[in-house]
């Protein structure tokens, strides 16, 4: 750990300046800058291709950014391989296909992490796994099977395996996007429960319930670029922008 | 509205053996004319064939059956095999009792191969009253790893261990140590019969599996020299026939070596075979490994796995059970294969057959008989290894999307 560590507390715990990304020759993120403090609830939302998926992904190196500055934790996100697993262990990630690893169990899924990268021993691995599946409420699946499970109960092991690695960030990338209806409602209580015990959340996600209850921040992603950023609040009773205008009246209308 | 619909019993849908015929053989015209075609190709073939086991002179296998099994291995030294095949009863067994489930098929399938050879009914100067008593004694033995294995319940390490030592242990009783006396050296010429077609396969499964895993997956390596060599081999293998690979093994090797050095030639044949299955193990497990999605890898690196555990706790384990019928195939074409090694002068099975045939002038014309004994033997080889095989991949199927 290094002196710089944000771990007192008073110092942002991600920093981006500038950020751009391309895909081959298509430019996804146009020039990304934002800080999150510690414990800060910000949802992004915006329409499909707008790169904010791809955001996400750049803060724990799933995706490289090739122009500007990511900073996470006091560590500069760059080609060296030890920074970035130094992040990885950081930052939990919950995505849109809850990605479990299907030949293993529930509470396998969630012991993997700390058991190989942690070094924890696996009865400690295990115990704690135990508390965390009964925080997102399915104790009782620890022996299933992914494929035994339903989305809701995959996604909140998807999220109890983010968890076991106890990061000091979460992003969520769409993680309602995948479920049935009836099922959205479990993950987003375990998501609010999340918020509430000031963890620091980045969720990409169009559930503007959630987003109203939990969001501290709104940032609106369009063409790769931030088009509008302010609380739950001033987003939604008064946008600024044309472009979040239309966008909000498109999904809000049902 | 809020009654809830009583729920009903399925009716019983049961049906009596003519019906069963009428809707499953004649129930279109053309599986009809199938059904009918089919009978006919039996009632002609079937009599045949029995009228031709009956007439058939067996001898030459009657006589001296254990040459099919053993070759030439010295009569003296004969229970040293009678060991080995304990030893591997023994290690079936054991697997049974650690690792329960998926190995009870092999061990169930290798006791009734047991008990069908003790109660073969051929003349006990075929298979005498000893032979019957060892194989008899197997299925105790087999029975006896099971109790042993039970108390190492789910320890799948151990077994492994044991089985990696129980094998080398086998390759060292076979070919014993010069000069000492009670396993004296049996030079692997004298090594041959089924034994030895055994042997290459296991030894080339063993090293071959690996080896195909290194190179699929160093056919997908971002290293260029990596990948390259990898694609290299795996295509200049698999371009060439087992037979030609044997060959340069055996004449081109020597001239590439100094001449102090001589590789031995059941050394040569198990390292041609080991290279040529690896290259084709390298691309069924190439066909898994492209099977498994990106998000499994986001996944890995997302709770901090580097690349080489993410490869061995999540790749390799989905991506080798996908591809487990393929393998299987594969082990199977290994140990016909295995046939082939005669062309470098080693006295497999096949070998042996046709020298038996070939040796005696009153059986030159029993060759057929020879060549159908030798092929049902591969058969029964074969059928309960993908027998197997089936169950393994239902047993490990469990949780599988």
């Amino acid at each position: 750990m290094t002196q710089q560590n944000g771990s007192n507390g008073d110092q942002p715990i991600i920093i981006c300046q500038d950020v751009h990304k391309w895909f081959d020759d298509f430019h996804v993120l146009r020039g990304i800058d934002l800080t999150v403090e510690v414990g800060e609830v910000v949802v992004i939302f915006g329409p499909s291709g707008s790169g904010k998926s791809t955001f996400i992904r750049t803060i724990n190196r799933l995706e490289e950014h090739q122009r500007g500055e990511i900073v996470v934790d006091g560590i500069e996100l760059s080609h060296d391989i030890r920074n970035i697993e130094a992040i990885r262990r950081e930052v939990g990630m919950v995505f849109q296909q809850f990605n479990l690893f299907p030949h293993l169990t529930a509470i396998q899924n969630v012991t993997l992490g700390p058991i190989w990268v942690r070094r924890w021993p696996k009865k400690k691995a295990e115990e704690e796994a135990m508390k965390l599946l009964e925080r997102v409420g399915i104790p009782e699946q620890a022996e299933k099977y992914p494929a035994q499970l339903s989305g809701g109960q995959q996604q909140r092991v998807a999220i109890a395996r983010a968890l076991a690695m106890q990061p000091k960030i979460m992003l969520f990338d769409e993680p309602t996007s995948a479920l049935d209806p009836e099922m959205i409602k479990e993950v987003l209580d375990v998501m609010m429960e999340l918020a509430e015990s000031g963890m620091t959340m980045l969720v990409v996600t169009h559930e503007m319930g959630f987003a109203r209850a939990a969001a501290d921040r709104l940032l609106f992603f369009d063409g790769g670029v931030i088009v509008e950023r302010g609380t739950p609040e001033q987003i939604f009773n008064n946008p600024q922008e044309e472009r979040t205008k239309l966008f909000l009246s498109q999904i809000l209308q049902h | 509205m809020s009654t809830i619909a009583p729920e009903l019993e399925r009716p019983t849908t049961t049906i009596g053996p003519i019906k069963w015929v009428r809707k499953n053989l004649f129930n279109t015209w053309y599986n009809t004319l199938l059904t009918l075609l089919a009978l006919w190709l039996l009632w002609r073939f079937v009599p045949a064939f029995v009228e031709w086991v009956l007439a058939s002179n067996w001898d030459p296998i009657l006589s001296r059956p254990v040459l099919y099994f053993v070759g030439q291995y010295p009569a003296a030294e004969l229970w040293r095999i009678g060991v080995i095949v304990a030893l591997v009863s023994l290690n079936f067994g054991l697997s049974w009792g650690a690792w329960g489930g998926p190995l009870r098929t092999f061990a169930v399938v290798l006791m009734a191969g047991f008990a069908v050879v003790a109660l073969l009914p051929v003349s006990l100067d075929t298979i005498g009253l000893v032979g019957r008593l060892f194989m008899a004694a197997n299925i105790a033995v087999v029975a006896g790893g099971f109790a042993l294995g039970q108390t190492r319940a789910g320890q799948t390490r151990w077994v492994l261990a044991i089985g990696l030592v129980t094998f080398i242990v086998i390759l060292l009783l076979m070919r014993g140590f010069p000069g000492v006396e009670m396993v004296p050296l049996v030079q692997t010429t004298r090594w041959g019969g089924l034994m030895l077609n055994l042997l290459v396969a296991a030894v080339g499964i063993v090293a071959s599996f690996p080896l195909g895993v290194l190179l699929a997956l160093g056919r997908r390596s971002k290293l260029p020299v990596v990948s390259v060599f990898s694609t290299l081999f795996i295509e200049l293998v698999r371009g060439v026939p087992l037979v030609s690979i044997l060959f340069m093994m055996s004449v081109m090797l020597p001239l590439f070596l100094p001449e102090q050095i001589r590789v031995d030639r059941v050394l040569r044949a198990l390292i041609g075979i080991t290279l040529f299955s690896a290259a084709y193990m390298a691309e069924n497990v190439r066909g898994g490994l492209q099977a498994i999605p990106e998000g499994q890898y986001d996944a890995a690196r997302a709770i901090g796995l580097n690349g080489p555990l993410t490869t061995l706790l999540i790749v390799l384990p989905q991506a080798l059970r996908l591809v487990i019928p393929a393998i299987v195939g594969q082990f199977i074409s290994l140990f016909k294969d295995t046939t082939l090694i005669i062309i470098v002068g080693i006295n497999e099975i096949l070998g042996i057959g046709k020298s038996i045939v070939l040796g005696n002038p009153e059986w030159v014309t029993a060759q057929s008989e020879v060549y159908v004994f030798i092929g049902l033997i591969f058969w029964a080889f074969t059928y309960a290894m993908s027998y197997s095989s089936r169950r393994l991949e239902r047993a490990l199927g469990v949780g599988e999307r």
